[in-house]
């Protein structure tokens, strides 16, 4: 038989508190080094342990951008991921495990579907002296079976046992050459699907959430406060661990309510300052929310999306919250509304969000998801260009408040809606501004006249930020049978639906819209204007972003596909709905 | 050389004719004068309540938040802007009630503010309901029967948090308040000055004449030792025929939050550059993804 070469999904699955993550992390790593693309996928219940959690990674010679359904090779840790993920597994594919689980073979060759025992525990006792290194074994066995190369395995086991010192670092190494190559004497090449290292540039293997803390470090961002919540905690962990060399201030707040309003304060003195959440944090932010839209504020919030109402599906995966981030707090103000759907998305809107938040003095959301925060991604280096435009807006600098000679208005009215910003603490530059309606020095104020005129000048911003609002991003053949409308992650698995649906001959496209707010009508209307037959895919149960459109630009979506189980999009599961809807 | 001149403001207080806020806000404008402060070096913070409106009323930064917010902004402020002198000035249902969880973080984080809690021991901006600190069988229009809970003690809750200046004063010295003020301006760290403050519309029981005779100032006994935590303690549960005002505790032995933060020993946030680095040691951060 031939061998499909550098075309499989491999996924390690067991229980939390095996060091599924961990492992499944260091072999994608591994891959990458080795020249490869790769996806990986997390999926984890809200447990410490036990329970059951997969790692799946799917890799490539091409670029990728999602995950799918097909199994190639299941690292079992457990009997239960046999029974869970056996249905997944392609014909000719092949599960390993240990064989103290004692696996009945017959059920997997019912599905042709090949065993592949291998001691993992006893190589881990006999090579390193210690269980734990099993999975460094599994490792091994999947490199082996697969003929990938051995050297990027022990490269990664260097850097990962690395801190715990040589000892550590050469029985891992031993392990993972036992298990390599017990496997290549055992089942030689039994695997037709096989992995091939090549020669490339290096590749970074990052997620959505590290790369969007990234893009606020070199926006400049000084200041992230935040209360734990997955999945938008990471953000004020990465913050946390690089705060000390970057210059940074993180607070672990005593809630959100306190992240919030403690950024709000940072960003008042002139500090770009962020908080990350998930949607019920976020719930509880609004309030100060619009503190910040009142006060004309810059601050940056992240809301990593996954299942609601209340605390929903803590560790999956929703997007559910996109009118929600519309409409958040009471009363009408400007706000902008990023939503990235690729990991490089995430760091252009982590410092775009500063950028037109400092530029229209309001708050800028960054609408993330558990999919895209959690995933890695393998992206060429310079994918993210680090030294990112910084645009600080209207902000007054020290010579031009020198030459003050009025009273400073803080809420000036202007044409544009932005009022020239001056930072507390110059001697002529004096002011004090208020959550109550206030005039353009900032003072409280109940005139009715003025109130018109302070809603007036806010709501102008609006307007002129909608010109600056990027047109949706397009992907596939300019004319298309079908026009997929999205937004968020669901781009990735959607743009592998569409990939499969062109090569057999269905012309399809894709208009991504990551500039949710304020919606840039023209520029989306002129984008889907011309759809034959155009459909929403989203993850959420009644689709907002259609919703969305059609209230803005009143043209009408033919269909919906959406999932709202907590698990993300696969294109499988796209195709097969496509089906019903078309 | 400041005077009480450059405090004033072309805004004109909204408070009842004989509001004890009106003793606060001039012990206040006193003490920043006394303390040498400019305008453009001090940032007063308040959330909401009648209190809460007094930076509107004076010449100097100002930042009115929102209902209970007012240490959470503050605490940002002074992370961000170590360089001004953070004073907040709120009501007690602000900070003891709706900001209760703020206050006993602020409190056990010792972070840089002077925190002047207007407590009335009434709503007043909402028209008179009881607060945290209405005594028991308090009747007000959401006590009708009287309040069935039992008051917070703001100096001993903030002792038992591990406060490092706890205080109170009253707006019917001024003099004496200015000088809390000030030492609570020196301080490093949280500065709590909880201030008896009459509301003579709503709440009619703890009055200028029922305080007057009342209070007494600790610091004139040459035998108390604000540095005893147990004798604060003590002095924190006393109220009713004499009741103590001046500093309750002190103790200057512990680090201001903000003098422990690595990256503000190079100068408050706001003074350094957006990039602390050379773009070079940016980069270096993608080799972790490698
Ligand atoms: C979130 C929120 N809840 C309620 C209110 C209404 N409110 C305004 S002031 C206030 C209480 C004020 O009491 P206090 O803080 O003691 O200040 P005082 O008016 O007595 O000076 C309340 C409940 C509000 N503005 N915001
Ligand atoms: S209601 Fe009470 S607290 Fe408010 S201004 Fe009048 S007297 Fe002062």
């Amino acid at each position: 038989m031939m061998a499909t070469v550098n075309n499989m999904t491999f996924k390690f699955s067991g229980e939390a508190g095996q060091g599924i993550e961990s492992t499944g992390r260091g072999f994608a790593k591994a891959l990458v080094r080795g020249g490869l693309y790769v996806f990986g996928l997390q999926d984890y219940h809200s447990r410490i342990r036990g329970g059951h959690n997969f790692y799946q990674i799917r890799v490539a010679d091409h670029e990728i951008y999602s995950h799918d359904e097909q199994v190639h090779v299941l690292l079992a840790f457990t009997n239960e991921a046999i029974a869970e993920h056996l249905q997944e597994i392609v014909p000719g594919g092949g599960v390993i495990y240990d064989p103290e689980l004692q696996i009945n073979p017959a059920a997997l060759a019912a599905r042709f579907v090949q065993a592949f025992p291998v001691p993992l525990n006893q190589i881990a006792m006999k090579e390193g002296g210690n269980k734990v290194m099993s999975n460094t074994a599994a490792t091994g066995a999947a490199a082996g079976l697969s003929g990938f190369d051995l050297e990027a395995i022990n490269s990664v086991i260097r850097d990962n046992f690395g801190k715990k010192g040589p000892t550590v670092v050469e029985s891992n190494l031993k392990v993972a050459a036992a298990a390599y190559h017990f496997v290549r004497e055992k089942y030689g090449s039994s695997l037709t699907f096989r992995l091939q290292a090549q020669k490339a540039k290096p590749r970074m293997l990052i997620s959505g959430n590290e790369a969007l803390a990234l893009g606020a470090l070199m926006a400049g961002c000084k200041f992230v406060a935040g209360y734990p919540m997955t999945p938008g905690s990471p953000i004020l962990e990465w913050f946390a661990t690089h705060s000390k060399d970057y210059g940074i201030v993180t607070k672990h707040a005593e809630d959100e309510i306190a992240a919030i309003n403690m950024v709000i304060g940072a960003a008042q003195m002139g500090i770009r300052a962020m908080t990350a959440t998930s949607g019920g944090g976020f719930s509880l932010m609004v309030e100060a929310l619009g503190l910040a839209g009142m006060t004309e504020v810059p601050i940056v919030v992240v809301n990593a999306q996954r299942p609601g109402p209340a605390t929903g599906h803590a560790t999956r995966h929703e997007q559910g919250d996109l009118l929600f981030m519309l409409y958040a707090a009471q009363g009408e103000f400007p706000r902008i509304i990023l939503a990235p759907g690729t990991v490089e998305q995430c760091f252009e809107a982590a410092y775009r969000a500063f950028n037109l938040a400092e530029k229209y003095q309001c708050p800028a959301i960054i609408l993330s998801d558990a999919f895209l925060a959690h995933s890695p991604r393998a992206l060429e280096l310079d994918t993210l260009q680090l030294d990112v435009p910084i645009d600080r807006g209207e902000l007054l600098s020290d010579e031009e408040l020198d030459q003050l000679t009025e009273r400073y208005q803080r809420h000036a009215l202007t044409p544009s809606g932005i009022s020239p910003r001056a930072l507390p603490g110059h001697p002529k530059a004096i002011y004090s501004t208020s959550s109550d309606e206030h005039d353009e020095y900032g003072q409280i104020c109940e005139d009715a006249a003025i109130r018109t005129q302070q809603m007036d000048k806010r709501m102008r911003k609006l307007e002129t930020a909608r010109a600056e609002m990027k047109a949706p991003l397009h992907y596939g053949p300019s004319q298309a049978e079908i026009t997929f409308l999205t937004w968020g992650s669901t781009y990735g698995p959607l743009r592998s639906a569409v990939d499969i649906l062109n090569a057999q001959g269905t012309p399809a496209n894709i208009v991504q819209i990551m500039d949710i707010w304020p919606l840039p009508v023209e520029k989306v209307s002129q984008a889907l204007r011309g759809a034959k037959k155009l459909i929403s895919v989203e993850q959420n149960y009644s689709g907002q972003l259609a919703t969305l459109v059609r209230a803005y630009t009143g043209i009408k979506i033919d269909g919906l596909i959406n999932k709202y189980d907590g698990r993300p999009m696969s294109p499988e599961y796209i195709l097969s709905r496509l089906k019903e809807v078309a | 050389m400041v005077s009480l001149k450059d405090y004033l403001s072309p805004m004109r207080p909204t408070w009842c004719t004989g509001c004890g806020n009106f003793g606060i806000w001039n012990a206040l404008k006193k003490a920043l004068v006394e303390s040498g402060l400019e305008p453009h070096q001090v940032i007063l913070i308040s959330g909401i309540g009648c209190g809460s409106k007094l930076p509107d009323y004076t010449t100097a930064n100002g930042y009115l938040s929102l209902h209970g917010r007012t240490l959470a902004v503050a605490t940002g402020a002074r992370l961000a802007n170590h360089g001004l002198k953070v004073i907040c000035t709120h009501g007690d249902g602000d900070g003891y009630g709706e900001g209760g969880n703020h206050f006993i973080s602020a409190v056990r984080r010792n972070i840089g503010i002077a925190d002047i809690v207007q407590n009335n021991r009434v709503y007043g901006l909402t028209k008179g309901q009881y607060s945290p600190t209405s005594p028991h069988g308090f009747v007000s229009k959401t006590s009708p029967q009287g309040a069935i809970e039992h008051p917070f003690n703001p100096l001993a809750i903030a002792l038992a948090a591990n406060g490092t200046f706890i205080s109170r004063g009253w707006s019917g010295d001024v003099e004496h308040l200015a000088w809390l003020i000030k030492e609570a301006l020196q301080h490093r760290g949280y500065a709590l000055i909880d201030v008896l403050q009459p509301c003579v519309t709503f709440n009619r029981m703890y009055s200028y004449e029922w305080l007057r005779p009342r209070v007494y100032k600790v610091q004139d006994d040459p035998n108390y030792d604000s540095s005893d935590k147990g004798a604060a303690f003590a002095k924190a549960q006393e109220w009713g025929e004499r009741i103590p005002i001046g500093i309750i505790y002190r103790t200057e032995d512990v680090p201001a939050y903000e003098e422990q933060v690595p990256a503000l020993t190079l100068g408050p946030l706001v003074k350094q550059p957006i990039r602390v680095k050379p773009m070079a040691e940016y980069e270096l951060l993608k080799q972790e993804y490698l």
